[in-house]
C-alpha cells in the first residue's frame, strides 16, 4: 500500500542553484543535504558542481537539481547560466562574515533582475555552530556578555531577516557541520515552489527535457570554436 | 594560429601527441667506445651564466613540461649537468669513481641485446672487492639508509608538514629553512604571489630578496638562470611579468628544476589563460595575482608536492596508461566513439590517474602537460574527487591553446561499495590546516604513486567542450557511455585491471635482480614502470593491524623516504643521459646504497634501480628482459593512436 503510494506521488524535477561568497559553506550545505556529511577542510569548489536529491512531501516528491557554485570571483560571470533556468536559489552567507553579507545581497539583487520572475529564493545564515546560540555547542544563548565569550557571530539575526522580510525571502541561519536546519531549508524551498510551476514528470526524461530547450537556446550564442575567448574573465 | 600551433608541434596521430621523437645526438664513428663523462657534480658555486638564454626563453604556445624531449633536452645549458651536490653523504669524487659510464651507438639496431653490449668485462673492480660483493648478494637498494641518519634525505619525511603558527618566528623560519624544496612566485614588481611553504608574511622578506637580486640581472639585460648557495641550488625562469623561483637541496638538474618551474606557470595559465594574465600586468603592475589565482593555491602545491615527492610522469615527460588487452582496449574507444556528443573535443576514460582511452578529432591532439595540469586536478587534489556529483570546470589548456578556456565535464564512478567508508575524506590536497596526521601522508603518498587500491579504484569519465553551455550534452553523453561501459562488462574490466596495480618486477622476469624499472616508450610519449611496492610504497589499502600506530608512522615515513632516494637516481641517471654533451646510450651507476642503469634507443628509455651489490651482468640482463617484455607487451601497456573521430 505504501508503495503504490509512492508510485502515485507525483514527482517533478526542481532547478536549484547556490550562490555566495567564497567559503561559506555552499559546498558543505549541499554534502550534509546529499550525504549528510560534513569535511573539516572542504577544498573550494572549481567552476560548479552538480549533484541531485530527492525531498520527500507529504503529497510529492521533489527531486532537485542542485548547482553548486564557485564562490571566487573570477567564476562570477559564469553565474548566470546556472540561474538562468534556475526555480529556486540558496543564496548563503557566512554569519560569522560580515562582508559576506553584502556579497549575498548583491546576489539577491542580481537574481530579482535577472533570473526567472518566479524563483523562490532563500536567504542562508551559515555556520552557526561558530556562535553561542548554535544549536549543537550545547551553550543557550543568554545574550549579554556572549560576545567577549567567544561568540563568532558578526551579523544578528535581526538584520538578517528584517533583510530577507523586506525583500521577500525565505530565512534560515544553519550550520552545515551539525547539520542543523538544513534539511528545513530545501524542506521550505520545496514547499514555497508554486505548484503551477511544476512540470510533473514520471519519467526519467524529465530533466533531458529541461536540457534540450536550454541546448536549443544556447545553440544560438554557443560557438564551437575553440578559440573563444569567453567566460571566467576576471 | 595558437590553434594551429599546437597541432603542428603535436603532429596528429596519437592522442597523447607523440611530438617527433628526436634523433639521437649525431655520434662521430671516432667516439665510438666507452666515454668517460665528466662527473657531473663538478659546477661552480655561483653559476651566473648568458649561454644559452636564447634557448631559455620558454617558446611560445607549444610549450609545456613535456616538451622535453623536443627541445629542452637538446637545448638545456651546460648548466643542466649540476647534480648531487651531495648524495647520502658520499663526497662526489667517490661517486665519480663509483660510476662508469659507457656510451655506444644502438642507433639503427633493435632494442634487446643489452646483454652484448656491456657483456665484456669491463668491471675493473678488484678480486676482493668482487669477493665482498658476493658475501652481500641480497641488499636491497637504499637498505643501509636509516631514518633520521645525517644524509641529504634527513628530515625530508617532515617535508611535507605544515609551519606550525604557535612558536616564534624564528623556530618557524628554522622549519621553513629546513624544508628541502621551495618554490616561489613573485610578480617582477616583487608582489609575492605564491610560495609552498610558509605564510607570506613570513617569506615576505625572502621574496623581496629574491625579486631584488633578479631585477638586478634583468636590468643589466643579463638574465639570471640559477645559482647556488650551500648545497641549494636556486633555479630561476621568468615568463613575462612573473618570476619562478625553485630551490631544492634534492639535486636535481636545472633542466629538470626548470620543467617543474615551467608546469607551475602552466597551472597559472590555465587558471587565467594568457591574454588575462597579460592584461593584467599591463594595466597594474603592481597588481596583486593572489585574488585572481584565489583557490587555486592547492593546485599548484600538489604539483609543487608531486615534484618533490619525485614525479617519475614529469621526469620522463610522458603518461601512463592503464593495462588492458588490445581488444578490450579497443572496444572500449569503440563504445566511446558511439556515444560521442556533437560538442565534444576530447573525450578521457581515467582510472587512478592512468589513462585507459581517449577519444579526440582527426586534426586535435591532447598535449600531455595539459593531461598533467589535468590529472592533478583530479586526481592529486581533493576539491573535485570530494565534492561528489558532476563538475562543470572552466579550464585553459595552455598547450592546446592559451588564449581561451575549455569546459571540463568530470563525473567519477561512484565506486563506493569497494571503498572504505572513510575514503572521500581521506584525501586532502593541501596539508590540513592543522598539523596534519601521518596517516595522510600514507595517503599522499599512495595518491601519487597511484599504488593505492583507493586511488586505483577511482574512475573518471572527462569530456572536454569548447562550448560552455554544452554541460546537459555531455552529461547525456557520459549517461550513455556509462551505461554502454557497464552493459558490455567493460566498467568491470577496467575495474580489475586498475586495481591490479603495476606488475612487480617478479612478475614480468622472474629472478630478475633489479628492483624497479621506468620505461618509456618515446613515440607514444607514454611510460610504464613496475609497482612501487613493497620497497618503496605502503600498501595503504590494507595496513598490517598488528603494527602500532608508531611503526606504522615510521614504517611510513621510511617508504616516503625510500621512494624519494628512488627517485633520486632516476633524476640524476636522466640528467647524465640528458644533457648537453653527453651522448650517452647506457649508463651503468654504482653507489653506496644503489646501483642503476639507464639505457636510451630511439625507441625507448629505460632507467632500473637495483642494490648496490647487484653486477652489472645481472642488471642488463634483468633490463634486456624488461625491454623484451616492453616490447611484447606494447599493445596493452600503451594506447596507440586512440580513438579518433
Ligand atoms: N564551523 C563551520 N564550518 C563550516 C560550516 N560550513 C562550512 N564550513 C567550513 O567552511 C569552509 C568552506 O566551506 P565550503 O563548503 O567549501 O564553502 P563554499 O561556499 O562551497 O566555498 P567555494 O566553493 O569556494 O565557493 C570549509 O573549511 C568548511 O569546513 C559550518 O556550518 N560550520
Ligand atoms: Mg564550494
Amino acid at each position: 500500500m505504501a508503495d503504490t503510494g509512492n508510485a502515485v506521488k507525483p514527482s517533478s524535477s526542481v532547478k536549484l542553484v547556490l550562490l555566495g561568497e567564497a567559503a561559506v559553506g555552499k559546498s558543505s550545505l549541499v554534502l550534509r543535504f546529499v550525504n549528510n556529511d560534513f569535511q573539516e577542510n572542504k577544498e573550494p569548489t572549481i567552476g560548479a558542481a552538480f549533484l541531485t536529491q530527492k525531498c520527500n512531501l507529504p503529497t510529492r516528491t521533489i527531486k532537485f537539481e542542485i548547482w553548486d557554485t564557485a564562490g571566487q570571483e573570477r567564476f562570477a560571470s559564469l553565474a548566470p547560466m546556472y540561474y538562468r533556468n534556475a526555480q529556486a536559489a540558496l543564496v548563503v552567507y557566512d554569519l560569522t562574515k560580515p562582508t559576506s553579507l553584502i556579497k549575498a545581497k548583491h546576489w539577491v539583487a542580481e537574481l530579482q533582475r535577472q533570473a526567472s520572475p518566479g524563483i523562490v529564493i532563500a536567504l542562508v545564515g551559515n555556520k552557526l555552530d561558530l556562535t553561542n546560540d548554535g544549536i549543537g555547542n550545547g551553550a543557550d544563548g543568554d545574550g549579554a556578555g556572549s560576545d567577549d565569550s567567544g561568540d563568532a557571530r558578526k551579523i544578528s539575526t535581526e538584520e538578517a531577516k528584517t533583510y530577507a522580510e523586506e525583500e521577500g525571502l525565505l530565512f534560515f541561519e544553519t550550520s552545515a557541520k551539525t547539520g542543523y536546519n538544513v534539511t528545513e531549508v530545501f524542506t521550505a524551498i520545496a514547499n514555497a515552489i508554486p505548484e503551477t510551476s511544476l512540470k510533473t514528470t514520471r519519467g526519467p526524461g524529465a530533466s533531458h527535457a529541461a536540457g534540450r530547450t536550454e541546448e536549443q537556446r544556447v545553440n544560438l550564442n554557443g560557438p564551437r570554436d575553440p578559440n573563444a575567448k569567453e567566460g571566467c574573465a576576471c | 594560429m595558437a590553434q594551429e600551433e599546437a597541432e603542428g608541434n603535436n603532429g596528429p596521430t596519437s592522442p597523447p601527441s607523440p611530438p617527433p621523437p628526436p634523433l639521437p645526438p649525431r655520434r662521430k664513428p671516432s667516439m665510438e667506445g666507452s666515454i668517460q663523462v665528466a662527473p657531473a657534480q663538478s659546477k661552480p658555486t655561483t653559476a651566473v651564466s648568458s649561454i644559452d638564454i636564447s634557448t631559455l626563453s620558454f617558446p611560445d604556445g607549444s610549450r609545456g613540461t613535456f616538451s622535453t624531449n623536443t627541445t629542452r633536452a637538446v637545448s638545456s645549458p651546460v648548466g643542466s649537468g649540476y647534480a648531487t651536490p651531495s648524495r647520502n653523504g658520499t663526497a662526489a669524487s667517490d661517486l665519480a669513481d663509483a660510476m662508469s659510464v659507457m656510451s655506444f651507438a644502438p642507433t639503427l639496431r633493435p632494442p634487446g641485446d643489452l646483454a652484448s653490449l656491456v657483456a665484456g668485462e669491463l668491471n675493473r673492480k678488484s678480486r676482493a672487492w668482487n669477493f665482498l660483493r658476493s658475501q652481500s648478494e641480497t641488499v636491497q637498494p637504499f637498505e643501509s639508509i636509516e631514518l633520521g641518519a645525517p644524509g641529504n634525505l634527513a628530515g625530508f619525511e617532515r617535508e611535507f608538514d605544515e609551519i606550525p603558527d604557535d612558536t616564534t618566528d624564528d623556530a618557524r623560519l628554522a622549519i621553513w629553512k629546513s624544508k628541502m624544496k621551495h618554490y616561489m612566485i613573485l610578480s617582477s614588481a616583487g608582489k609575492p604571489i605564491y610560495s609552498r611553504h610558509g605564510d607570506l608574511s613570513l617569506v615576505n622578506s625572502y621574496m623581496g630578496v629574491v625579486q631584488t637580486i633578479i631585477s638586478f640581472y634583468e636590468g643589466a639585460k643579463n638574465p639570471l638562470l640559477g645559482f647556488t648557495a650551500g648545497n641549494a641550488r636556486f633555479v630561476i625562469a621568468i615568463e613575462g611579468p612573473l618570476y619562478f623561483v625553485a630551490i631544492s637541496k634534492l639535486g636535481e638538474s636545472d633542466a629538470q628544476l626548470r620543467s617543474q618551474l615551467e608546469a607551475l606557470y602552466m597551472q597559472i595559465l590555465s587558471t587565467l589563460t594568457l591574454p588575462t594574465l597579460k592584461n593584467i600586468f599591463v594595466h597594474r603592475p603592481s597588481t596583486d595575482l593572489r585574488k585572481p589565482l584565489e583557490g587555486t593555491e592547492s593546485l599548484l602545491s600538489s604539483l609543487a608536492d608531486s615534484f618533490t615527492k619525485g614525479s617519475p610522469s614529469t621526469l620522463l615527460g610522458a603518461l601512463e596508461c592503464l593495462r588492458l588487452r588490445k581488444s578490450q582496449r579497443h572496444s572500449i574507444n569503440n563504445i566511446f566513439l558511439k556515444s560521442r556528443s556533437e560538442k565534444l573535443l576530447y573525450g578521457l576514460i581515467v582510472a587512478g590517474g592512468k589513462l585507459v582511452s581517449v577519444i579526440r578529432p582527426r586534426k586535435h591532439s591532447l598535449h600531455p602537460s595539459d593531461l598533467q595540469l589535468i590529472f592533478n586536478m583530479l586526481f592529486e587534489s581533493g576539491g573535485i574527487k570530494s565534492g561528489g556529483g558532476e563538475s562543470w570546470i572552466p579550464l585553459c589548456l595552455p598547450a592546446f591553446n592559451n588564449r581561451g578556456y575549455l569546459y571540463m565535464y568530470v563525473s567519477f564512478f561512484d565506486g563506493k561499495q569497494e571503498l572504505p567508508p572513510t575514503a572521500e575524506s581521506a584525501e586532502p590536497a593541501e596539508p590540513a590546516k592543522e598539523p596534519p596526521l601521518p596517516t595522510e601522508d600514507i595517503n599522499k603518498v599512495a595518491a601519487t604513486t597511484g599504488d593505492s587500491n583507493r586511488a586505483e579504484e577511482e574512475i573518471a569519465i572527462i569530456l572536454i567542450s569548447p562550448d560552455k553551455e554544452s554541460f546537459y550534452d555531455l552529461k547525456e553523453m557520459r549517461d550513455r557511455l556509462a551505461a554502454q561501459l557497464t552493459k558490455t562488462g567493460s566498467l568491470a574490466l577496467i575495474r580489475t585491471a586498475a586495481r591490479q596495480a603495476r606488475p612487480k618486477i617478479q612478475s614480468i622476469t622472474p629472478g630478475a635482480e633489479i628492483s624497479h624499472f621506468l620505461y618509456k616508450s618515446r613515440a607514444n610519449v607514454q611510460f610504464c614502470m613496475s609497482s612501487l611496492e613493497p620497497a618503496f610504497s605502503s600498501p595503504s589499502a590494507s595496513p598490517s593491524p598488528s603494527l602500532s600506530q608508531g611503526h606504522k608512522q615510521l614504517a611510513t615515513a621510511e617508504k616516503m623516504v625510500a621512494r624519494r632516494r628512488l627517485m633520486s637516481v632516476y633524476h640524476e641517471l636522466h640528467a647524465s643521459m640528458h644533457s648537453k654533451h653527453s651522448h650517452l646510450k647506457v649508463l651503468h651507476a654504482v653507489g653506496e646504497d644503489a646501483a642503476s642503469l639507464a639505457w636510451i634507443t630511439p625507441v625507448f628509455e629505460f632507467y632500473c634501480v637495483a642494490g648496490p651489490n647487484v653486477s652489472r651482468v645481472a642488471m642488463t640482463q634483468g633490463a634486456n628482459r624488461v625491454v623484451q617484455w616492453a616490447k611484447k607487451e606494447e599493445e596493452r601497456l600503451f594506447i596507440i593512436g586512440g580513438g579518433v573521430f
